[in-house]
């Protein structure tokens, strides 16, 4: 069976052939990682981070090294005062660390109050919550994305365990307001934890926990060009949390087994460079970013921007919606032609239904079955977007031209 | 697969159709239009066309069919199912079945098109098929689903145990 399937897979590549160029904007979902923080990866897998860093040799001191460095340069990336950071194996291990950890340590507590267009890894650890006897509260947003803050601040009682809201949104690049919604969740209750998903903000705007009431975020190596499996929680002093995998002891309490050094050292690589280049690279991305939007705002018809615009969208998220082009045929299609990309269509989501971030945003479904989703990074160049751009003209015409008329 | 959505088979709108049918819809994501032109004395097909608002494998499932009904006699047609669909096309993976059933559900829907003004022979039975059941289940799954989000995406949602 997997042979058939792996087979079925060799053909499906080979039938790519050579494309003229190739441009990897699926960024959302993973891929591209900076030379140095690979590089940062072999050396230390070869030579300083192979060891366990809580046993008491030389190689366990050195790996202890490593951790205790990284560590600092994600605390002062983000500007925070105190708190600790704990190393997982993914963003989404970070999230259900801290939505299932405070639930855990906390269990007097009984309302968990999420956006209704949080990332899978923070609704469905709620959902599951739920299942448990917590109560679940999503907090609609507008036609942007943005939490509406009236409705966040009727929900916050002493009740509520925790107020959980990404930074910035994975799908349509909405930049929340995190000040403000601390400041309504203070205002009502000084005790609900404040937790953001900050996977898709760290080094894409600046944050500042030093001046932020956030307790808990989380972060994920490879949305930032670092190894995949390796994320992080930052979790601020005084909050408690507990556990939710259990194993052998490591230097780390909230999290069992041997930590994975040689990652750790790539994504603090990672943050390093885009802590020296932040300014520049957010330029970068932002001028990448306006080049695509809009050029296919100009060059397709019946093309819509996902999401809200300018300063208040992440520097680097295209999200549009082709109407009668069904996205994933569009992903299909693009992909033949060297453009890689996501859709929010149903047809991609494996579970037969759209997107529920911009269903959340009251997208029709026409719209939300023919989305696609890009980022652009500090990895692309002018000519890489230029291509993109030439190339989606055609895959939507294409595509378009096997619907049944009258459909746009 | 990926063959066929490059360059599908019979793609486009037969415009002295004899009989044609839609399934799925738009908002579901997943629509198939099938075009069939018959001869009239022997009830053979004599062109089968389609077009596909839908992903790679809706488009190649379409391509497939009006591949496998061309020069059949309407009867014959009408008994391909969409496990033969799938088989043909070496398997869709359970995840894109509908696409096979869309697609006969839209031929059968042609087909009961074209005897809409004519006798319907024997062995066209009145009752819906279990195939085209399904078809109607697959839309209305999908219209319920549609509802429900919407519902979800327009209102603030209070989810309780
Ligand atoms: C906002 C957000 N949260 C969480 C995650 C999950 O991170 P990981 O892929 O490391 O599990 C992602 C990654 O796609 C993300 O975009």
């Amino acid at each position: 069976m997997i042979g058939n399937l792996s087979s079925n897979l060799r053909a499906l590549i080979e039938a790519h052939g050579r494309p003229e160029r190739e441009v990897y904007l699926d960024l959302e979902n993973s891929g591209l990682i900076f030379e140095e923080a690979l590089n940062e990866l072999l050396k230390s897998y070869r030579e300083s981070g192979y060891g366990h860093p809580s046993i008491t040799h030389k190689p366990g001191w050195s790996s202890l090294e490593l951790l205790l460095e990284a560590k600092e340069n994600l605390l002062s990336f983000i500007k925070a005062r105190d708190g600790e950071v704990v190393f997982t194996h993914s963003g989404t291990e970070a999230n259900n660390l801290a939505i299932m950890g405070l639930a855990k340590a906390t269990p007097n507590r009984r309302k968990i109050i999420i956006s209704s267009i949080e990332h899978l890894s923070v609704k469905f650890p709620a959902e599951r919550l739920q299942e448990l006897g917590f109560r679940v509260m999503e907090i609609p947003v507008d036609d942007e994305g943005f939490v509406n803050l009236d409705y966040l601040s009727d929900q916050i009682d002493e009740e509520a365990l925790m107020v959980s809201v990404a930074a910035i949104n994975h799908e349509i690049g909405t930049v929340q307001d995190l000040r403000a919604i601390a400041d309504v969740v203070r205002d009502k209750d000084p005790e609900t934890i404040i937790h953001t998903d900050a996977c898709d903000a760290l080094g894409r705007t600046p944050l500042d926990f030093g001046k932020l009431e956030i307790d808990i975020a989380s972060f994920s190596g490879h949305k930032i060009h670092a190894p995949k499996g390796v994320g992080a929680l930052y979790v601020r002093d005084g909050i408690k949390l507990e556990p939710i995998i259990h194993g052998q002891l490591s230097s780390q309490s909230l999290w069992p087994g041997v930590e994975n050094i040689p990652s750790i050292a790539g994504f603090s690589k990672a943050i390093e460079i885009f802590r020296e280049n932040f300014d520049n690279y957010r330029e970068k991305m932002k001028n990448l970013r306006d080049i695509l939007i809009g050029g296919i705002l100009s060059q397709i018809d019946d093309a819509f921007l996902n999401g809200p615009r300018g300063d208040r969208r992440a520097v680097d998220n295209v999200n549009v919606s082709f109407l009668g082009c069904e996205g994933e045929a569009l992903t299909v299609e693009l992909s033949l032609r060297g453009v890689y990309v996501s859709s929010g269509s149903a047809c991609t989501s494996r579970t037969l239904e759209p997107s529920h971030v911009l269903l959340a945003i009251k997208r029709p479904y026409e719209i939300a079955h023919g989305s696609i989703l890009m980022k652009t990074s500090p990895l692309h160049g002018e000519k890489d977007i230029e291509y993109a751009l030439g190339q989606l003209v055609k895959a939507v015409e294409r595509v378009r031209s096997i619907a049944p008329k009258g459909v746009v | 697969m990926l063959e066929l959505f490059r360059n599908p088979k019979n793609l486009g709108k037969i415009k002295d159709a004899d009989a044609s049918a839609t399934a799925g819809s738009l908002a579901c994501g997943d629509m198939i239009t099938i075009y069939l032109k018959v001869d009239e004395k022997t009830e053979k097909i004599i062109e089968a066309s389609f077009e596909s608002y839908g992903c790679a494998a809706n488009i190649a499932a379409s391509s497939i069919l009006t591949e496998l009904i061309k020069e059949k006699y309407l009867q014959e047609a009408w008994k391909i199912s969409w496990k033969q669909v799938s088989d043909e096309l070496g398997g869709l993976p359970s995840i894109k079945l509908h696409c096979g059933i869309l697609a006969v559900g839209a031929l059968r829907r042609a087909i009961r098109a074209y005897y809409k003004n004519r006798e319907r022979p024997e062995w066209l039975p009145e009752e819906l098929t279990p195939e085209e059941r399904q078809a109607l289940e697959e839309e209305e799954l999908m219209n319920i689903l549609g509802k429900k989000m919407r519902a979800v995406s327009t209102k603030p949602s209070e989810k309780e145990v």
